[in-house]
């Protein structure tokens, strides 16, 4: 339909947006709202010369109703077309290369899952999201290419909470339902639950040892990829890793981090119709390496288009030596840390964040688990924490699946080791 | 007011207690240029209906963009299954989900023009070279976006609400470098406002391109903030985030019963507070107001079709009501707002922020600033941060300026300051008048499971705390 509403004259870029989701809310222990949401949308970028403007639309099952609306679409695109200047850094793929991604997916039946998922956790003051549907997304453009992604998932992405205010996450998501992985999870919720029944312990300002788990690492180096590896930021010298960038500083030799996008949920190829390759890195022994250039980056700068996002969405970090089971030992004295909140920067030159703790927060003494923390605030430098700080990451990573649902389900993942930090500052 | 929804025979719902409909469009426009490049614009028009159905004890939801009959047919069989689905297992009654039987229609809307277009972007082109004006600005950028917002709520009883309005938000940002330090400076991202281009006049946007360069360079040799505990000035630019953060998500009711705790959070603040609990100084009076013309989230009904009136949240530094819609007051047994709003049509409503304003003083900006012998006057976020109760907040802004002995001094950057909400507002020592007081807009407020953001609007004046922990870190 949108190949026959361009003209001659014209080259047309299509992106296709698909979800058939599932969403019930629960809190304490049970619905709070539930519902489901169908959500296409077609994006139009039409180009005419070196000028090009994009437009947007959703779509419904009829085909008269969608053949309307993109008309209407196409001729508002056209008058922009009218007004704008050539555009110097115009950039989308000419050379046809199609592809066609279905990933395997076993959902189950959100009733089911959720029968099951309140059994599990019967008793506990369980809160949070059930997701669960499919989604899809499509390219195609008018010299003939045409790439589609389809996948399914579910994600359980909630936390049980005590009465003293103290809680612990508990997420479960994949393609394929496991009765038994829901059930460990929830197992391993009960036993952080027993020590977070305890009296919370306050703790004064200052430096402490802390484990990092790959959760609250995770909020960091989301933050962090906030601009921080993006080739625009660093040509503008915005990025919050210049020093990293420039030499000036550098990360322990420890930390390697690559944009895998083989391995990521996401699609392979871009909103231009170009392929991503399979992997970009990043840091290397704690070097930067590279950044990642989207279409416009890759245009402007003169570089090598490598993803559709500057923002990472499959960040994999190496893991590292220490066995988890050893962590606590390893750690003797000080912080537990099993995830942070609200992250920003405090001195973004510095890269430096401010975040507070939150979920299964612990302070350790001989190297066992005492008691909860009271709230804290963090405030230290990346290079302090994956840097003169780092005192060891663990062998075993874990898989974090954003559960993000802004206007979409988001297909962004991490995979990340703990880090045992020597001397991380808390402020209040 | 005409909608593309097909008239809804009895054959398209089915049978249930009640149902209601409630159908968003929206026309948008974004026209950003960086670096004296017209960026792709981009227009977007989205159209859909989300269908709540209450049956027995439960109440469930079915959107959908596809608007044909069968469409909507389909949405409110699944609203249906999950009404059902949800009865045994619901964690509060259906019954406490309003049931509109009436009728309104709100209308704010200012009719863009497509043939202004070209004009605009050369007014945004000529705005964005002004911005460079010196080697050292190394990114430049001036955009406007504006949206064109219609709803119909309609229902099983009878029931219609039809609403409509434009907003604005533009922006202008400068970044400077002098290739050791990098600052930047910028316009209009707190801004949002109901109207149409003629905003942008009112808000002074082709005037402050040079203003905003210049500070971005000045900032660039200017000293880092001050580490001391000292009095603090905020000016709107500021004071509307820390309104925002530590007043307005603090007293949302949904949050205070609990729904929030897997991701925005909960609060510090308990229902047995209202009505008597000292949140600030008796100086500190927040309303509610969804009358305020040109305001970002004005509005008559909310999502759910409640009727909103102007309310005062605080008065007097007394905490008095919630920011809590029809739903989450029969939850709680106390009188709220009407502020269940939905981002658009693909998410339910939940309790919202949306006119949340600080009222004005007596205070000219010259005799707050005469009022502090030693202290930092501050203004533009750019860094947020609390915690999950709302209670330990973290701040940094784009520039401060040391204030001593009455006088303002002279420019610092990195500004950041840091406390804690239960204790910050009673050290409330000065409030603004009439002319400091701006009114703003904020447009990316994330909350919900799923997730949303909404538009909110923040008026508020000048604004003087005693004995803030304030600091640089550079």
């Amino acid at each position: 339909m949108a190949a026959a509403l361009t003209r001659t004259d014209e080259i047309c870029l299509l992106n296709f947006l698909g979800e058939d989701s599932d969403f019930v809310r629960l809190s304490r222990g049970r619905i709070r709202q539930a519902g489901h949401v169908l959500h296409s949308e077609l994006r139009v970028c039409l180009i005419r010369g070196r000028r090009q403007t994009q437009g947007a639309c959703t779509l419904t099952h009829d085909l008269a109703h969608n053949r309307s609306r993109l008309e209407k679409l196409f001729s508002e695109l056209r008058l922009q077309l009218d007004f704008v200047h050539d555009d110097p850094y115009l950039l989308y793929a000419t050379a046809v290369c199609n592809t066609e991604d279905n990933r395997h997916f076993d959902l189950p039946d959100s009733e089911h899952a959720l029968t099951e998922i309140l059994a599990a956790a019967d008793g506990l003051d369980l809160v949070g999201l059930w997701a669960n549907g499919t989604l899809c997304r499509g390219f195609a453009n008018s010299l003939g290419q045409t790439n589609w992604f389809s996948t399914g998932s579910f994600h359980l992405d909630s936390s049980c909470h005590a009465d003293n205010g103290q809680s612990v996450k508990l997420g479960y998501a994949g393609q394929v339902w496991k009765s038994e992985d829901l059930r460990q999870a929830v197992e391993r919720v009960r036993e952080h639950l027993e020590v977070l029944y305890s009296r919370p312990k306050a703790l004064a300002p200052g430096r402490y040892r802390a484990f990092l788990a790959p959760q609250a690492l995770g909020e960091i180096l989301g933050l962090v990829g906030w601009g921080g590896f993006s080739l625009k930021s660093l040509r503008i010298q915005h990025t919050p890793l210049i020093k990293l960038m420039r030499h000036e500083k550098a990360l322990h030799p420890n930390i390697s981090l690559v944009e895998e996008h083989a391995r990521g949920l996401n699609p392979q190829f871009t909103s231009s119709g170009f392929l991503k390759p399979r992997a970009v890195s990043l840091i290397e022994s704690g070097r930067f390496v590279d950044c990642l250039a989207d279409q416009r980056s890759a245009a402007e700068y003169g570089i090598a288009l490598n993803a559709e996002s500057e923002t990472p969405m499959s960040l994999v970090m190496e893991s590292g030596h220490l066995p988890s089971l050893d962590l606590l030992e390893e750690l003797q004295t000080g912080l537990y840390i099993g995830n942070l909140w609200y992250c920003n920067f405090s001195d973004r030159h510095d890269c430096r964040v401010t975040a507070t703790t939150r979920f299964a927060c612990f302070w350790v003494e001989g190297g066992a688990l005492q008691a909860p923390i009271t709230t804290m605030r963090m405030d230290e430098t990346l290079y302090r924490l994956l840097g003169d700080g780092l005192a060891g990451l663990t062998a075993e990573r874990e898989l974090i699946i954003d559960p993000g649902t802004y206007e979409w389900r988001s297909t962004a993942s991490m995979l990340l080791s703990g880090a045992l930090i020597d001397g991380v500052t808390f402020t209040m | 007011m005409n909608s593309p929804l097909p008239d809804l025979r009895a054959d398209t719902m089915p049978p249930v207690d009640y149902w209601s409909l409630r159908w968003t469009e929206s026309e948008e426009q974004i026209i950003q240029v960086r670096q004296n490049v017209l960026e792709p614009m981009l227009r977007r028009l989205r159209s859909g209906a989300l269908i709540t159905v209450l049956e027995g004890e439960g109440a469930g939801y079915g959107a959908t963009c596809d608007l044909s009959r069968e469409g909507l047919r389909t949405a409110a069989l699944e609203a249906r299954e999950w009404a059902r689905a949800s009865a045994p297992r619901a964690l509060f009654e259906a019954q406490y989900l309003p049931r509109v039987d009436w009728r309104g229609v709100y209308t704010a809307a200012h009719p863009w023009q497509s043939n202004a277009l070209g004009d605009l972007i050369t007014a945004l082109m000529e705005t964005a070279r002004k911005i460079k004006c010196h080697e050292r600005i190394v990114d430049w950028q001036a955009s406007v976006r504006l949206r064109h917002t219609r709803t119909v709520l309609c229902t099983s009883l009878g029931g219609k609400i039809e609403q409509e309005w434009t907003d604005l938000m533009p922006e202008l940002v400068a970044v400077a470098s002098n290739g050791i330090d990098t600052q930047r400076r910028s316009f209009g991202a707190d801004c949002g406002r109901q109207g149409g281009l003629e905003q942008l006049e009112k808000l002074g946007f082709f005037s402050l391109p040079a203003r905003i360069a210049e500070e971005a360079l000045l900032l660039l040799e200017a000293p880092n903030c001050p580490a001391a505990r000292m009095d603090l000035l905020l000016l709107p630019g500021q004071l509307i985030l820390q309104l925002h953060e530590s007043i307005g998500h603090p007293i949302e009711l949904d949050r205070i019963l609990g729904d929030e705790r897997n991701y925005a959070g909960g609060s510090f603040v308990t229902l047995d507070m209202f009505g008597h609990y000292r949140y600030g100084s008796e100086l500190l009076n927040v309303t509610f107001d969804p009358t305020c013309r040109e305001q970002f989230a004005s509005y008559a009904f909310d999502d759910e079709g409640s009727a909103a009136e102007r309310q005062y949240l605080i008065r007097a530094g007394i905490l008095e009501r919630p920011l809590g819609g029809q739903s989450s007051q029969a939850r709680a047994g106390i009188a709220g707002v009407a502020c269940t709003r939905a981002e658009h049509w693909h998410r339910p409503p939940i309790d919202r922020m949306a006119n949340l304003n600080l009222e004005p003083g007596t205070s000219p900006l010259e005799a707050l600033v005469r009022g502090i012998e030693h202290g930092i006057m501050m203004d533009t976020n750019r860094s947020w941060s609390i915690d999950d109760q709302r209670n330990k907040f973290q701040f940094g802004c784009e520039c401060g300026w040391v204030i001593k002995d009455g006088e303002v001094k002279g420019l610092v950057k990195n500004p950041n300051y840091r406390g804690i909400s239960a204790t910050f507002w009673r050290n409330l020592d000065a409030v603004g008048d009439a002319s400091t007081w701006r009114v703003m807009g904020l447009s990316t407020c994330g909350k919900g499971e799923p997730n949303q953001t909404i538009h909110v609007g923040h008026a508020a004046p000048a604004c003087v705390f005693r004995d803030v922990d304030v600091f640089s870190n550079a």
